[in-house]
């Protein structure tokens, strides 16, 4: 016992004393948080508007307010002939025109019928989809406003309630993402990389020839970054609710508890990583390529699983990053308890398991 | 006397088939309790993997080995417990100071700094000074004096050094040969490797080994006394084209340089008689003495067999 905590002291000294990595690891969930907050948000706000105004009466013209009042649209441009869209859109200067024709007013009230064209820039799908989205909710709550007055044959109004993110806030989506990210990367990579580079320097060597259990060595590698991990779950937490504004709606100990698990589960994966990886280098690169990239991929954070083709959607369950993703969605934003998040759990339970088997067993006792 | 360190028929072969690299063929040999046994030969001998077998490092393909009494194989955890390793890096933490460097192993060998100060005194108390600098900022004969303390640290009954004086300068490793040999007056047991030939004198015995194989075991007087030939040191003006001229000689038999002089042996029957009358006339300041053979001719001598 005496050796574990020596060793632990150890590594300790080295993450204490390497300030700039310990301060990268301390301040990537913040950065993340911070820059998929407020920088990398596809939500729509002031997007900048065309609006070429043919019919310039009063029905259109408080359509127009109405829809530079939202805070989706900025009304930047008037337009006055159909050609200045195309510059306009050339240029780079806006992200959607909306066209109203002759005789807007006119046709509404005779014809209980009127046009509005809305023109979007689609060399963004995603955004274009989503300003039109808003534009067209727009235009039906304006119509809606006029008909109020008057008797319809018939209407079948869809009501739309958005559950457990009412606000369609991207942050509900992305904090989990970012959780599951982080811990992978201090957890997997920076274990991994410990461990690796005892093996390069040589003090391997001397560890092994001395009378302390090999497996004690592995475990106090991992002890140092489970705390660490431990900081990071509180700041990513803190951060969501404090800044971001994303509630905690489940059980905080239960949210705590299986991101310890998945913390547990990224430190066998290191571990693993170790046992494998002869430098630093391969070490990193195992790290990055064999877990980053399919945690991003393949968890659902940034695509949806169900819209992969098949053999990726069967590659995904073997994600740990997926399981957890879906546990702290549900835990987090739809605030439900272990009874049903408990499949998820057990198969990060048995990932975890099967890792450290595996990477205790594979640990060499002797160089080669 | 009891034995310390036995290595029979140890066999070891790196890489696949196509290209096999043999690091040791077949090597044998015994180290007495208490001995300061050397093991001289050029980069690429076999030292390292030698020592790393007795450490319980590495397994060879063929051949058994004891240390202590325990067989490198079946009791590697006894013999982890109970010998000293210094590797031929540097390997100790260079962001932990030379003080935490030597608590850390001294906990990990489940011993204290204080339980065998009075061993590794002499030599810790040069490094003491320092022990709030970190082991990185060390001068190289000061970390080779702290990884002697932590190799020590735990009173091993076989300590192995593997080129411990390698890229040290002259006068530190004077010192260090110094403290084994008061070390050995503690009855530790001591390999050492080394591919300087003039330390070689300085241990009990001597294997000289070369491409995987030890050429010789014996105390360097009898290796020494063993070479059985006249050696020669010629020097002259011109030092180059002196060589050249010993080496198209068919009468020479080996002629190499060595320091401030060439040394010649010659065939059976030729002397500095011959010598003289063949040089003399195409060499100005002509000299010529018979000389007592060192290490190092004895190593080159063995390497033409």
């Amino acid at each position: 016992m005496k050796q574990f905590i020596a060793f632990v002291k150890k590594e300790f000294f080295h993450i204490w004393r390497d300030k700039k990595t310990t301060f990268i690891l301390l301040g990537m969930p913040v950065v993340q948080i911070v820059i998929f907050g407020f920088a990398l948000t596809n939500e729509v706000k002031n997007a900048k508007i065309a609006v070429l105004d043919n019919a310039k009466d009063a029905a259109a013209s408080s359509l127009i307010t109405q829809i530079d009042a939202s805070r989706y649209f900025e009304v930047s441009q008037h337009l006055v002939s159909y050609r200045e869209i195309e510059t306009a859109f050339r240029q780079g200067q806006i992200k959607m025109a909306v066209v109203l024709p002759l005789h807007f007013e006119e046709d509404l009230q005779r014809y209980n019928k009127a046009q509005v064209q809305l023109i979007a820039d689609a060399s963004d799908p995603n955004f274009a989809n989503t300003v039109t989205n808003y534009a067209s909710a727009i235009i039906m709550d304006y119509q809606r406003r006029i008909t109020n007055n008057r008797k319809l044959p018939y209407t079948i109004n869809a009501e739309v309630r958005m559950l457990y993110n009412p606000q369609m806030k991207g942050a509900y989506n992305f904090v989990p993402g970012v959780m599951a990210m982080v811990l992978l990367l201090v957890c997997t990579m920076m274990t991994a990389i410990t461990i690796v580079r005892e093996k390069e320097t040589g003090t391997m060597e001397v560890i092994l020839v001395s009378p302390m259990k090999p497996q004690l060595v592995v475990f106090a590698k991992a002890v140092p970054y489970l705390l660490l991990s431990v900081i990071n779950i509180a700041s990513i937490l803190l951060l969501s609710v404090f800044v971001l504004e994303v509630p905690i709606n489940g059980n905080i100990f239960l949210l705590v508890g299986e991101s310890i698990l998945f913390t547990l589960v990224s430190l066998s994966l290191g571990l693993l990583i170790s046992s494998a990886a002869g430098s630093q280098q391969t070490a990193m690169f195992i790290s990055l390529i064999g877990l980053f990239l399919p945690t991003v991929m393949l968890s659902g954070f940034m695509f949806p699983i169900e819209n992969m083709p098949l053999p990726l959607r069967i590659i995904s369950n073997i994600v740990p990053a997926k399981w957890y993703y879906i546990i702290v969605r549900s835990v987090m934003i739809k605030g439900v308890g272990l009874k049903d998040v408990w499949q998820e759990t057990l198969i990060l339970s048995g990932m975890m398991i099967f890792f450290l088997t595996v990477a205790v067993k594979r640990f060499k006792i002797r160089l080669a | 006397m009891s034995i310390a360190v036995t290595v029979k028929n140890i066999l070891k072969t790196y890489g696949k088939k196509k290209e096999l690299v043999t690091a040791l063929q077949d090597i044998n040999f015994d180290v007495k309790t208490g001995e300061l046994f050397g093991i001289i030969g050029p980069d690429g001998a076999g030292k390292t993997s030698l020592f790393r077998i007795l450490t319980t490092l590495l397994l060879a393909d063929s051949g058994t080995a004891t240390v202590d009494g325990f067989d490198v194989v079946t009791d590697y955890k006894q013999i982890r417990k109970r010998v000293g390793y210094m590797p031929g890096k540097f390997s100790l933490y260079p962001d932990l100071t030379v003080q935490e460097n030597l608590a850390f192993f001294a906990t990990i060998f489940n011993t204290s700094i204080d339980e065998n100060y009075d061993l590794i005194k002499d030599i810790y108390i040069q490094i003491e000074p320092f022990k709030d600098r970190k082991a990185g900022k060390l001068s190289g004969g000061m970390k080779q004096k702290l990884a002697l303390s932590c190799a020590l640290i735990h009173r091993p009954s076989v300590l192995f050094l593997d080129e411990p004086t390698t890229g040290v300068d002259a006068v530190s490793r004077k010192e260090f040969w110094e403290m084994l040999k008061r070390l050995k007056e503690q009855g530790i047991t001591i390999l050492v490797s080394t591919a300087y030939m003039d330390e070689a004198s300085l241990c009990d015995r001597v294997a000289l080994m070369q491409d995987g194989n030890i050429m010789s075991i014996d105390t360097p007087a009898q290796i020494v006394a063993n070479f059985g030939r006249t050696l020669w040191a010629v020097r002259s003006g011109n030092m180059l084209h002196l060589l050249d001229e010993l080496n198209t000689m068919k009468e020479v038999e080996n002629a190499y340089p060595s320091g401030t002089f060439h040394h010649v042996i010659l065939k059976k029957g030729y002397t500095d008689a011959f010598l003289q009358q063949a040089l003399s006339e195409t060499n100005n300041n002509l000299e010529i003495k018979a000389i007592r053979p060192n290490i190092e001719d004895c190593f080159m001598q063995l390497m033409r067999r």
